[in-house]
């Protein structure tokens, strides 16, 4: 089914999150990044950070309230991952206290040589304790349409 | 000139790893009867995952906290044995800040992930 163009603006809850040495670790472990200043306060003050900073996309990982996606008619479980963007401000430290939330900033349909597609823009925005933006994330996921749900 | 990354090949400890760091417990990336109905020949890696690789070839090259801007769009899937290279490319600079394209390529030369940046690097 299309998804109704009324959902844009829709708002998630807020997510706070206590950003630990622990979880930055398991981050770059996962990615693989061998980085001390991942890992080690003293390496990340000789690289110039006041605390430990966190990858780049670690801050796509924290964006807020999957209840932004509550009554949207989309199959959860044929989305396809279209694109990611995220901007920094500022890298995400070990001790930021970060408050998410994400909207839904775009529902669109787009015909193309596969078939019918729909298209969902999620932006999350986490400023920081002070009120301070920290970083903006937009995702965009996509689901190909049956051929029984029909065109646009 | 930017230094490409060559990582060593993507296992499927590495997909859990990255599933339970990143909070994405999708069953695409590591139960392999629902990924193969979904049409892959087992769990494919997080799109997620890739762009992680493209954010380590940046801050390799610039820095820890150099990255204000990254995008990627996902292309083609990488599945666990797969060898990824990052490759970049300078198109911009102003002043501090530089401008480049980047993709994510298997061995066999598909590219899985296209992106964008924008990093902080003094000349």
């Amino acid at each position: 089914m299309p998804l109704d163009p009324s959902a844009i603006g829709r708002q998630g809850s807020v997510v706070t999150y206590d950003i630990d040495a622990s979880e930055v670790r398991a981050f770059a472990d996962a990615i693989g990044d061998p980085s001390a200043v991942y890992r080690d306060l003293d390496a990340a003050r000789a690289a110039g950070h006041p605390a430990i900073p966190a990858p780049p996309t670690f801050a796509a990982c924290r964006r807020g309230g999957d209840d932004v996606r509550e009554g949207l008619d989309m199959d959860w479980s044929r989305i396809l991952h279209g694109s990611e963007e995220v901007e920094l401000r500022r890298p995400v430290y070990v001790g930021d206290r970060l408050h998410v939330s994400q909207r839904v900033a775009d529902v669109f349909t787009k015909e193309g040589r596969s078939g019918v597609m729909d298209f969902l823009v999620l932006e999350a925005v986490a400023p920081d304790d002070a009120g301070e933006l920290v970083y903006t994330v937009k995702r965009t996921v996509v689901v190909k349409r049956r051929p029984d749900e029909g065109a646009p | 000139m930017f230094p490409d990354l060559q990582l060593p090949p993507i296992t499927k400890e590495q997909l859990v790893r990255y599933a339970g760091a990143s909070g994405d417990f999708n069953p695409m990336h590591y139960d392999a009867d629902f990924a193969r109905a979904a049409g892959y020949e087992g769990p494919i890696c997080h799109g997620m995952l890739s762009m992680a690789f493209l954010g380590r070839a940046l801050t390799a090259w610039a820095g820890e906290g150099g990255v204000l801007k990254l995008t990627a769009r996902f292309k083609a899937v990488t599945y666990p044995g797969d060898v990824i290279t990052v490759s970049g490319v300078l198109v911009d600079r102003r002043g501090d800040e530089v401008d480049l394209t980047l993709e994510a390529r298997r061995s066999d030369g598909a590219v899985t992930t296209v992106g964008a940046a924008t990093v902080r690097r003094p000349a």
